[in-house]
C-alpha cells in the first residue's frame, strides 16, 4: 500500500512548519513580504502532498499512522496521528487548495498593509491551514476537538485582524463566544461519549458500530450534546448569529474561513461520525430539521442585505444548512459532496467579492452598479461562482444541491424537504439581486456613504478596474475548477446510495430558474418594483433586515442573563467574600493595636515577665494529677 | 556538711541575685545582680559535681565561669557605650524596645 498517511502527514506538517518559523523567528514575521512568501510556499508544499495522498489512497481501505500521547495504567487514553482515507484526504485536498490560493490572493489583497501586520496575518493563515489539517485528519475526537478549537482560535484572530476597528474586534468576540457555546456541548458529549464506550477512537468507535455493541445504545443525549458543536461550527440556527458579523475580517479570511473550510469542520465531523449517528435516528431526524429550517430562514435574511459580504454570508449559512439536512436525512455523503463543491464555489464568489471591494471600495452592493463592462473578469468568474451556488446544469453546485434534494425526499423529511425548494428559490433571487445591482445599471449614488471597508477608501465605482494578477489567476483558477467539476459531474455521474424520484432534477432546475426570472423580472426589467414587493411584504421584509430579531434577543439574554449573573457574583464577592477578609483582617489590625501596649521597652518588666512564667511553669509541673 | 546546706546558698544567692536585677535602676547594678545569680548556678553545678563524685560538673563550672566572663566584659561594653550615646545608664530610660 502507498504511503497514503506519509503524504498526508507532510501535508499536514507543512504548515506548521511555516508557523513556527513565522512565530519565532520574529525579524522574518515583520518582514512583511518574505514572509508571506515562505507561507505560501510551504502551503503549496502542502497542497502538493494532499493530492499526493489522495491519490495513493485505496478505496475502503484508512492508512493510520498513530503515536501514543496519553499513556494511563491499561494502555493509552488517547494518540494523535492521522487517518488517511478517500474522504479525509479530498476533504484535505480542499482546505489546502483553498487556503494556498487564498495566501496567493492576499498578497494582491493586502497589498497596502504594512510588513508587520502582513506576516502576522500569514501566520494565523498557516497556524490556520495545520489546524484544519489536523482536524481534517484526526483518527479520534481528542485531536478532533483540539484542532477545532484551534481552528475557532484562528477564526477568532483572523476576524480581528484589523483589531483597531471596534466592529472587528467585537465580531472577533461574538464569533468566538458563539462557537465556544457550542463547544461545551461537544466536550461534554466527547466525554460522556468516552465514559460509555471507553475510547475516542474513530476506528474502534466503527467496529463497535458494525459488531452492533450494546455501548453505542441509547447514545441520544451524547450525540445531541455533540451535534451541538457542530450547530455552532456550521452556524445552524440559534448559532448562525456569529457567521454575518464575522464578515468584518479581511475577504479572503472569509472565504476560506467562513465560506469553504472551517464553518463546514461541523458538517465534517458528523460526516465522519455518522455511524455514531445512525444509531441515534431521533438526533439525525433534529438535525435535518434544524438544517432545512436554517437554509430556508438564512435564504430570507440574504435577500435583504445591502452588504455584498452579508449576502454572501447568509448564503453560506443557508448552505450549510443544506449539508445538514442532508446528513439528517440519514445520507451523509451527499452532504459531504455539497460541501466539497460549495468550498469551490463559495471561495470563489467570496474571492470575487473581494476584488469588487478592492476595486469600489465599499461592501454595499447599491454603491457598486454597472461593474460588468469596467470589470470583466471579474464579472465572468462571480457569474460561474453564482451559478454554481444557483444550482444550473453544468455548474459545480447543481449535481450536489440536487444530490441533497434527493437525499432529503429519499430520507422521508417531506417539510425539510419542501423548505430547501423553497430556499434554493431564493438562492437563485438573492444571488442575482446581487449580480444585477452590482454588475449592471448604475450605482445609486445615494447609498455610496456606506463605510469603506479596509485601507482602499480612495477608489469607486466609476473608475474600478479588475484587480492585479495574484488576484484574477486565483479567480480563474477556481472559476475553471467550479466548471471542471459540474462537467466532470455531468459526464460520470457518481452513482448515489439512494434513489431519487425522476422529478428531482427538473424541480430543481425549475425553482433556480423561476428565482434567477423573478431577480429578472425585479432588478434589471423593473417589471415589479423591488420597493413595492419590499412593501407587500413588509412585515417579512423588515423582520429579515432587523435578522428576526434573534440577535437582539441573544443580546437582550447576555445583558440580563450573564451580565445579572455576572453582577449577583461580582455582589458576592465584593460583600461577602471580601467583607469576610476584611473583618479578619481588622479584627488582627485592632487586636494587634492593642497587644502592642503591653510592651513597655522595659528590659525588668520583661524578666517579670519571663519569672512568672517559669513559676507558672514549675506549678503546671508539680500540680498534683 | 550536707548537700542541703549548699543548695540552700545557692538558693539564696539566686534569689539575692534575681532581686538585683528586678529592682536596681541602674544597669551595672543589673549585671551585678546577673552574676550572683550565675555563680549560684555554678555552686549548685560544684555542690551537684561532689554529692556525685562525677568530675564533668566541675568542668562545666569552668565553662560557665569563663563564659560568664566574656558576657559581663560585652555586657559592660554595651552599658559604657549607650552611657556614651544617652548620656544615661538607668535602666528605666532605655526603652528603645517600646512597642
Amino acid at each position: 500500500m502507498a504511503a497514503t498517511g506519509d503524504y498526508a502527514l507532510w501535508a499536514w506538517l507543512a504548515p506548521g512548519v511555516s508557523f513556527l518559523l513565522l512565530s519565532l523567528v520574529v525579524p522574518l514575521r515583520r518582514s512583511g513580504r518574505p514572509a508571506a512568501w515562505l507561507s505560501i510556499v510551504l502551503s503549496a508544499g502542502a497542497l502538493a502532498g494532499a493530492v499526493l495522498a489522495w491519490r495513493a489512497t485505496v478505496p475502503d481501505m484508512a492508512r493510520r499512522i498513530l503515536w501514543e500521547w496519553i499513556p494511563v495504567e491499561d494502555g493509552v487514553l488517547t494518540s494523535v496521528g492521522v487517518l488517511a482515507d478517500a474522504d479525509s484526504t479530498l476533504m484535505l485536498i480542499l482546505v489546502a487548495l483553498v487556503s494556498f490560493l487564498v495566501q496567493v490572493y492576499s498578497l494582491g489583497y493586502l497589498a497596502d498593509e504594512p510588513p508587520p501586520s502582513l506576516g502576522r496575518y500569514y501566520a494565523y493563515q498557516s497556524l490556520f491551514a495545520f489546524s484544519m489539517m489536523g482536524l481534517v485528519l484526526a483518527p479520534n475526537f481528542v485531536q478532533l476537538f483540539i484542532c477545532w478549537e484551534l481552528v475557532g482560535l484562528c477564526s477568532y484572530l483572523l476576524i480581528g485582524y484589523w483589531y483597531q476597528r471596534p466592529e472587528a474586534a467585537r465580531a472577533a468576540v461574538k464569533a468566538f463566544w458563539v462557537t465556544k457555546a457550542g463547544d461545551v456541548g461537544f466536550l461534554i458529549g466527547i466525554v460522556m461519549l468516552w465514559s460509555r464506550t471507553g475510547t475516542f477512537d474513530f476506528s474502534e468507535l466503527f467496529e463497535m458500530a458494525q459488531g452492533g455493541s450494546d455501548a453505542l445504545t441509547g447514545l441520544g443525549l451524547v450525540m445531541a450534546f455533540i451535534y451541538l458543536g457542530a450547530a455552532g461550527k456550521s452556524a445552524q440556527f440559534p448559532f448562525h448569529i456569529w457567521l454575518p458579523d464575522a464578515m468584518e475580517g479581511p475577504t479572503p479570511v472569509s472565504a476560506l474561513i467562513h465560506a469553504a473550510t472551517m464553518v463546514t469542520a461541523g458538517v465534517y465531523m458528523l460526516f465522519r461520525a455518522s455511524f455514531l449517528f445512525e444509531q441515534t435516528p431521533e438526533v439525525l431526524h433534529a438535525v435535518g430539521w434544524i438544517g432545512a429550517f436554517t437554509a430556508l430562514f438564512a435564504a430570507t435574511m440574504a435577500c435583504v442585505q445591502a452588504d455584498i459580504k452579508r449576502v454572501l454570508a447568509y448564503s453560506t449559512v443557508s448552505q450549510l444548512g443544506y449539508m445538514m439536512a442532508a446528513i439528517g436525512a440519514g445520507f451523509a455523503s451527499a452532504g459531504f459532496l455539497h460541501l466539497l463543491t460549495h468550498g469551490v464555489f463559495k471561495a470563489l464568489l467570496f474571492l470575487g467579492a473581494g476584488a469588487i471591494i478592492h476595486a469600489v471600495g465599499s461592501n454595499d452592493i447599491f454603491a457598486m452598479g454597472g461593474l460588468a463592462r469596467r470589470m470583466p473578469q471579474t464579472f465572468v468568474v462571480f457569474l460561474i461562482g453564482t451559478l454554481s451556488l444557483t444550482g444550473i446544469p453544468f455548474f459545480a453546485g447543481f449535481f450536489s444541491k440536487e444530490e441533497i434534494l434527493g437525499a432529503t425526499w429519499a430520507g422521508g423529511l417531506t417539510m425539510p424537504f419542501a423548505m430547501l425548494v423553497l430556499a434554493a428559490f431564493l438562492t437563485a433571487f438573492y444571488m442575482f439581486r446581487v449580480v444585477f445591482i452590482a454588475f449592471f445599471g448604475a450605482p445609486v449614488a445615494a447609498a455610496a456613504g456606506a463605510p469603506a471597508h479596509g485601507a482602499h477608501g480612495a477608489h469607486d465605482a466609476a473608475h474600478a478596474h479588475d484587480a492585479p494578477a495574484t488576484m484574477t489567476v486565483v479567480l480563474w483558477v477556481l472559476g475553471l475548477l467550479a466548471l471542471a467539476i459540474g462537467i466532470g459531474f455531468a459526464r460520470s455521474y457518481p452513482e448515489s446510495e439512494f434513489v431519487a424520484p425522476g422529478w428531482i432534477t427538473p424541480l430543481a432546475i425549475g425553482v433556480a430558474v423561476g428565482g434567477i426570472a423573478l431577480a429578472t423580472a425585479v432588478y434589471p426589467l423593473r417589471w415589479i418594483s423591488p420597493e413595492r414587493l419590499a412593501r407587500r411584504l413588509s412585515v417579512l421584509g423588515e423582520a429579515a433586515h432587523e435578522r428576526f430579531w434573534l440577535d437582539d434577543f441573544f443580546a437582550l439574554v447576555y445583558r440580563i442573563g450573564i451580565l445579572g449573573l455576572s453582577r449577583i457574583v461580582g455582589w458576592i464577592d465584593r460583600y461577602i467574600v471580601d467583607g469576610i477578609l476584611n473583618v479578619l483582617s481588622a479584627w488582627t489590625l485592632t487586636a494587634g493595636d492593642r497587644l502592642r501596649r503591653i510592651q513597655s521597652g522595659q528590659a525588668q518588666d520583661y524578666i517579670y515577665g519571663v519569672a512568672l512564667g517559669v513559676l507558672l511553669l514549675m506549678v503546671w509541673m508539680r500540680w498534683p494529677r | 556538711m550536707t548537700l542541703q546546706a549548699y543548695l540552700t546558698l545557692a538558693a539564696m544567692l539566686f534569689c539575692i541575685g534575681f532581686f538585683g536585677v528586678m529592682t536596681r535602676r541602674n544597669t551595672i547594678g543589673i549585671l551585678l545582680g546577673i552574676e550572683l545569680m550565675l555563680n549560684a548556678v555554678n555552686i549548685n553545678l560544684v555542690a551537684f559535681a561532689r554529692y556525685h563524685g562525677d568530675v564533668s560538673g566541675m568542668v562545666f563550672t569552668v565553662f560557665t565561669i569563663c563564659i560568664t566572663v566574656a558576657e559581663v566584659a560585652l555586657g559592660l561594653a554595651l552599658v559604657i557605650l549607650i552611657y556614651r550615646i544617652r548620656r544615661t545608664a538607668v535602666a528605666d530610660h532605655l526603652d528603645l524596645l517600646k512597642g
